[in-house]
């Protein structure tokens, strides 16, 4: 599997941000991603993380969801309202789905765990640094599980289009369910790649601003390992 | 005192498996002879006949050592100078309330056995904090609920007959005292004594009351060490366990993904979901169940990472556990033959069908060049799941990976 540099900032490397608290895995995600970035500098929690990643501006934050002092989400919220160019890529040993979704909702552009090989993990740096979204398989099918049984009850007076996934959307995400790269659902739906990414940033979006309350309570009602 | 007595003495050894109390009655038994029953009867007439028996009990049990060991309570409650300053901030106030009261109202005999039996409290709480962890177990488990300390089933109707046989006691001695003493100036050491004991009260009350909290306090430390004890026990137990086994086979990556997976889940399934590790069922009766444990078997048996996405869920009937049958095949060869090191499963389950698909990105195969063996194994996936109205798909072309993709209807069409 090869990076996907194209796209990304100007100039090459993508500076990173790492903030993460064990130690261990923060010596082996540097070592894992080593020349191909630019390490503007890490945080093992919630508050420096804040201070850190004003002042540096990196183009994506490695974010751990969980971390002392208030988690990832304190990070999310700290940051983004400041600087809303800022990307970040959450990263965690957990699956369980009121996490995922959550930092979702709270603004990151993607969800991957820590089992995830290097070269994976680079090409998921380079696609948010490119202002795309990062789907892993799982965060896929939570998505497809919480938007399932359509219709439903939207909340009175908001977008409509938010609460529901096209065909096409439901279609691209159930390909990444099943293990497929985003290469590889271009080829198989006949789509160009920039096609795919636009489904899944339009899906990250509706993940973002839709309020049904479905999400939440499917989030926290269910915990699958 | 003669040598070969204090030679005696210094060895008593209170017992461990032949005790009451603190095995003191047991220790005397054996350094005499005399049979442990006789000596118990012989300390319980004498704790009755004069209260100074208890606190020699207490002392006994003090300072003879537990057998098996060479130090006693004592050296430990020596140094416990929480425990002794608790006891003392106790016992002093009371002893003095003790005195004024039994020597205004002209009853030495209250006093004469009180006296020890307060000193021998004192002495049981510095035993209780200062022995050792088996001995304090044994303490809270056997003799505190002889106390009635338990307001539980039969320790609460043992309290309900402790209060109404205080309160005919009261009654009792109200009468007396009314009856003996018409005037009021009888009534006077009385009235003295309750001043005196509103006073201790006044004074001392706040301070008492830190030292029950105090202890309070220590008590739930101590109940949080256990847990923590315990904690210790299972991560030692599994994760400690895993990781020196993933130590020593660190040359053969295959079995550190195996080993590295199967912990991870055993941890997963204790933190999330509260299962010990090992109870595990091995019966599914969800889909969703049914492909976690899929995973898992593949995971342990082929040393291969299984991705597992599962949307929605139902129960399983036998044609789904014909699919899951199929599903298993086809992880199976894909670990087996593919060359991949992850294969993906996903299940979604719609209203009228549950679609798996079985995925690796390994070598892949060319279906009419394959030798008949695996065509069999082919067949025997698509036969499985056609038998039950299922269908199977198998894409594949060499370089490009392979996906087993299975659809069964469902029977039952509840949502």
């Amino acid at each position: 599997m090869s990076g996907r540099g194209e796209g990304a900032v100007a100039g090459g490397r993508p500076r990173i941000f790492l903030v993460e608290d064990h130690a261990v895995f923060r010596a082996g995600v540097k070592a894992e991603l080593g020349d191909a970035v630019e390490l503007a500098g890490e945080a093992d929690e919630a508050t420096a993380a804040v201070e850190l990643i004003g002042e540096r501006l990196p183009d994506v934050v490695l974010l751990d969801v969980h971390l002392p002092g208030g988690g990832g989400l304190a990070v999310l919220r700290g940051v983004l309202p400041h600087h809303p160019e800022v990307q970040f890529l959450a990263l965690s040993v957990s699956d369980a789905p009121e996490d995922v979704i959550d930092v979702i909702r709270a603004g990151a552009r993607g969800y991957i765990t820590k089992t995830i090989s290097g070269p994976e993990l680079l090409q998921a740096v380079y696609r948010v640094a490119a202002g795309d979204a990062v789907f892993s398989p799982r965060l896929a099918g939570f998505v497809l599980d919480a938007f399932a049984h359509g219709g439903a009850t939207p909340a009175v007076g908001l977008d409509p289009e938010l609460d529901q996934l096209s065909p096409r959307e439901r279609e691209v995400l159930r390909l990444i369910a099943r293990g497929y790269t985003y290469k590889e659902v271009a080829r198989d739906l006949s789509i160009s790649a920039k096609t795919v990414e636009s489904h899944v940033s339009s899906v990250l979006r509706k993940l973002q601003l839709s309020t049904r309350h479905e999400l939440t309570r499917w989030a926290t009602d269910r915990r699958l390992v | 005192m003669p040598p070969h007595v204090r030679r005696r003495l210094r060895s008593l050894r209170r017992t461990e498996d032949n005790r009451v109390l603190g095995g003191v009655c047991g220790a005397v038994s054996r350094a005499t002879g005399i049979d442990v029953t006789w000596v118990r009867i012989g300390c319980v007439l004498a704790c009755i006949a004069s209260g100074i028996m208890v606190f020699v009990y207490a002392i006994a049990w003090l300072m003879i050592p537990m057998e098996g060991q060479s130090t006693n309570i004592y050296a430990r409650a020596i140094k416990d100078k929480h425990g002794v300053r608790i006891v003392l901030a106790v016992l002093i106030p009371l002893l003095i309330l003790l005195q004024v009261i039994t020597s205004s109202l002209h009853v030495p005999v209250v006093g004469f056995i009180s006296w020890p039996t307060l000193l021998a409290a004192g002495l049981l709480v510095l035993i209780w904090r200062n022995a050792n962890e088996s001995e304090k177990d044994f303490i809270d488990h056997e003799v505190v609920p002889l106390l009635g300390n338990d307001f539980h089933g039969q320790g609460r109707r043992l309290l309900i007959l402790r209060v109404v046989v205080g309160l005919a006691l009261a009654g009792i001695g109200i009468a007396l005292l009314v009856e003996g003493h018409t005037t009021l100036a009888a009534l006077r050491p009385v009235g003295g004594a309750a001043l005196v004991v509103a006073a201790a009260i006044v004074v001392f009350g706040p301070w008492w009351l830190s030292l029950v909290r105090d202890l309070i306090a220590e008590r739930q430390a101590r109940v949080r060490a256990e847990e923590r004890a315990q904690m210790a026990a299972h991560v030692h137990d599994s994760v400690l366990q895993t990781l020196a086994l993933i130590q020593r086979s660190s040359d053969d990556p295959q079995n550190v993904v195996r080993l590295a997976r199967a912990q991870e889940r055993e941890l997963r399934a204790w933190l999330f979901e509260g299962r010990s590790p090992g109870v595990i069922s091995e019966d599914a009766t969800m889909l969703g169940e049914g492909v976690a444990l899929l995973q898992r078997q593949v995971e342990a048996d082929h040393g291969i990472a299984v991705q597992v996405v599962v949307v929605g869920d139902c129960a399983l009937d036998e044609p789904l556990r014909a699919l899951l049958d199929a599903a298993r095949e086809a992880t199976v060869n894909a670990a087996k033959w593919s060359g991949a090191d992850q294969v993906s499963i996903y299940a979604e389950v719609e209203p009228e069908t549950v679609e798996l698909y079985v995925r690796d990105r390994g070598q892949g195969f060319d279906r009419a060049s394959v030798p008949e063996d695996r065509q069999g194994i082919a067949q025997s996936i698509e036969s499985r799941v056609a038998r039950f109205g299922g269908q199977a798909v198998i894409r594949s072309a060499p370089g490009e990976g392979a996906e087993v993709q299975l659809f069964m209807p469902r029977r039952e069409r509840v949502k």
